[in-house]
């Protein structure tokens, strides 16, 4: 579904992804794990289209998509989610889903004013689907308020509430969990799982949770220095040495 | 005598919050809904007034048009020349952060000015253009500006309710999202730079509208009344007191801000001349002050930004 060949993203003088290549099986949930700084949101911006690679290529369902804009990636059915929250924060946060879905009807001037009805029965449908899934997520008591209001935890929360108001074939998470309450978290999982297993979604996921990376995700793959480490299951990447020295630094032993 | 005099004052002051209100609803249609910070309002007013002038005035020697056409035509036109040069414009400009937006704008703006100043073939320079045609321009005055007033007032209505219907409306909640975070709505698959273009173009078209008013209402145009003190910065700061992003808040603003300027107007004329030519000056301080204030104490203006409420399907139900 996803191939990534010799990807390579440089800033001045440092090279954050540095040949990275790896598939990605539809229907799996990936997950990416590394130290800080191993590249992995980088990455992320690469393959969603913030960035554009300085080499490399990236083909999705076949096609080159290398130095696609993330809007027309989301058109193809490629959705992310950010690290750091960027909720529209004058939006109420019903809004900041219901904007979500594409080709709506009232995105065009001509339509809202001359096809009104049928912009409203279009709006009836997305509220639904916008409500349904603030009730999924729990946010459904501050469906009003301004999303820049939420807390941090909420803010992720909206995040990834955004992915289930598209029919998205690959979901990029960029750390879902960080600073959501453990036991949404179970919740989010479980969702998570649901997506990938009734409705086909392929998902790429960033956690430091290793937890969640141990139920959700097959394979995994340990990034470092903007490359592939090792890519297996759980435990055969947990058990490699070349992934705890990565996290550790170097353990020689000579340091006692 | 005097209570004539009053309501000729009345409805003089009303044209003019008129003409000033679509300035702000076109801004508001830019900044409050898409957040582009147009700082060359002057400049499209300018080009609509033009435009119109040259429409519906009389054939004159040595200038481009005079085609005598009714004043209809001539809005018309101005509102789509100032949409036509909206489109360059903001192919080249909207790419700029806003900041860098509002330099542009400005210079663009100043650009229009010296153009329509010194070229004599396209807008007879510094003489400006007159004799242009006025709707019900031949009745007695006060019923000519009653008259007049009755155009304007349709005319901010319509534009009310055609803006606030694209505000009401998932294009209005895209815009917003568009201006709140660039890289959140691209990732949500909005085409951003067609839709500033968008929304840069239905507001300078409004704008335009304005400038075609202006130049009617007065019968002529010249390059000073294009002054961008008055033609922008009054104009943003109308949008401002009033709340960005609510166009009830536009028209307030207009209200407001014009009442104030018109009659501080009237208070420094009264003063000895010697005092009156400074007292000027002591009107753009106070405006500048309320913005201050506006600014310290009640940033989102009178009327704040309205999120739109869609209620849930079984509180419809219950209802």
């Amino acid at each position: 579904m996803l191939e990534l060949d010799q990807l390579v993203k440089e800033f001045t003088g440092f090279r954050a992804v540095n040949g990275c290549s790896f598939t990605v099986r539809e229907g799996t949930i990936t997950g990416l794990i590394g130290p800080n700084g191993a590249g992995k949101t980088t990455l992320f911006n690469l393959i969603a289209g913030a960035l554009k690679p300085t080499s490399g290529s990236i083909r999705f369902n076949g096609q080159d998509v290398t130095g696609l804009a993330s809007d027309e990636l989301f058109h193809k059915g490629l959705v992310r989610t950010f690290q750091i929250p960027h909720e529209f924060h004058r939006l109420s946060v019903l809004e900041n889903l219901m904007m979500v879905p594409p080709k709506q009807q009232g995105e065009s001037l001509f339509s809202n004013w001359f096809a009104w009805g049928a912009v409203q029965r279009g709006e009836k449908v997305v509220a639904r689907k916008a409500w349904d899934t603030l009730a999924f997520l729990e946010l459904t008591h501050v469906a009003h308020l301004p999303a820049g209001h939420l807390s941090g935890g909420q803010k992720k929360l909206l995040e990834l509430g955004r992915t289930m108001m598209t029919d998205a074939k690959l979901v990029l998470l960029d750390e879902p969990a960080a600073g959501v309450n453990r036991t949404l978290l179970r919740q989010l999982e479980e969702k998570i799982l649901i997506l990938n297993r009734e409705h086909g979604y392929t998902f790429i996921l960033i956690e430091h949770d290793m937890d969640m990376i141990f139920k959700l995700c097959h394979p995994v793959i340990c990034m470092a220095e903007g490359s592939v480490l090792v890519e297996g299951s759980f435990h055969e990447v947990r058990n490699d040495r070349r992934v705890l020295e990565a996290y550790l630094g170097e353990t020689t032993g000579d340091a006692a | 005598m005097e209570l004539i005099g009053l309501l000729n004052y009345a409805l003089f002051m009303a044209i003019f919050i008129g003409i000033y209100a679509l300035l702000s609803l076109g801004l508001n249609i830019q900044w409050g809904g898409a957040g582009l910070f147009n700082a060359g309002i002057a400049g499209f007013f300018a080009v609509g007034a033009y435009t119109s002038a040259i429409l519906t005035s009389p054939a004159a020697d040595g200038r481009l048009g005079g085609y005598e056409m009714p004043f209809y035509v001539g809005w018309a036109g101005a509102m789509l020349a100032a949409a036509l040069i909206a489109w360059p414009i903001g192919k080249i400009c909207l790419r700029f952060r806003s900041d860098y937006l509002a330099i542009a704008t400005i210079g663009i703006a100043e650009i229009i000015r010296l153009v329509i100043k010194s070229e004599e073939a396209l807008t007879n320079s510094a003489r400006g253009i007159s004799s242009i045609e006025r709707p019900f321009g031949d009745l007695p005055y006060v019923s000519s500006q009653a008259a007049f007033l009755g155009i304007v007032l349709f005319l901010v209505i319509a534009a009310y309710f055609l803006v606030q219907r694209q505000f009401n409306a998932p294009w209005g909640r895209m815009m917003r999202a568009i201006r709140d975070n660039e890289l959140a709505a691209r990732a949500m698959g909005k085409n951003i730079e067609y839709r500033r273009l968008e929304a840069f173009i239905f507001g300078s078209a409004l704008m335009g509208l304005s400038g075609a008013v202006f130049a009617a209402f007065n019968r002529s145009i010249t390059p000073e009344a294009i002054d961008p003190m008055v033609a922008t910065f009054l104009v943003w700061i109308m949008l401002i007191l009033g709340g960005s992003g609510n166009n009830k808040g536009a028209i307030l603003g207009a209200v407001i801000v014009w009442v104030i300027w018109s009659v501080s107007e009237i208070a420094t004329d009264q003063l000895p001349h010697e005092y009156a030519v400074k007292a000027k000056y002591v009107r753009l301080f106070l405006i500048g002050l309320m913005l201050q204030l506006v600014l310290r104490f009640r940033p989102e203006g009178l009327l704040p930004e309205r999120t739109t409420g869609v209620t849930r399907p079984e509180d419809e139900k219950s209802q």
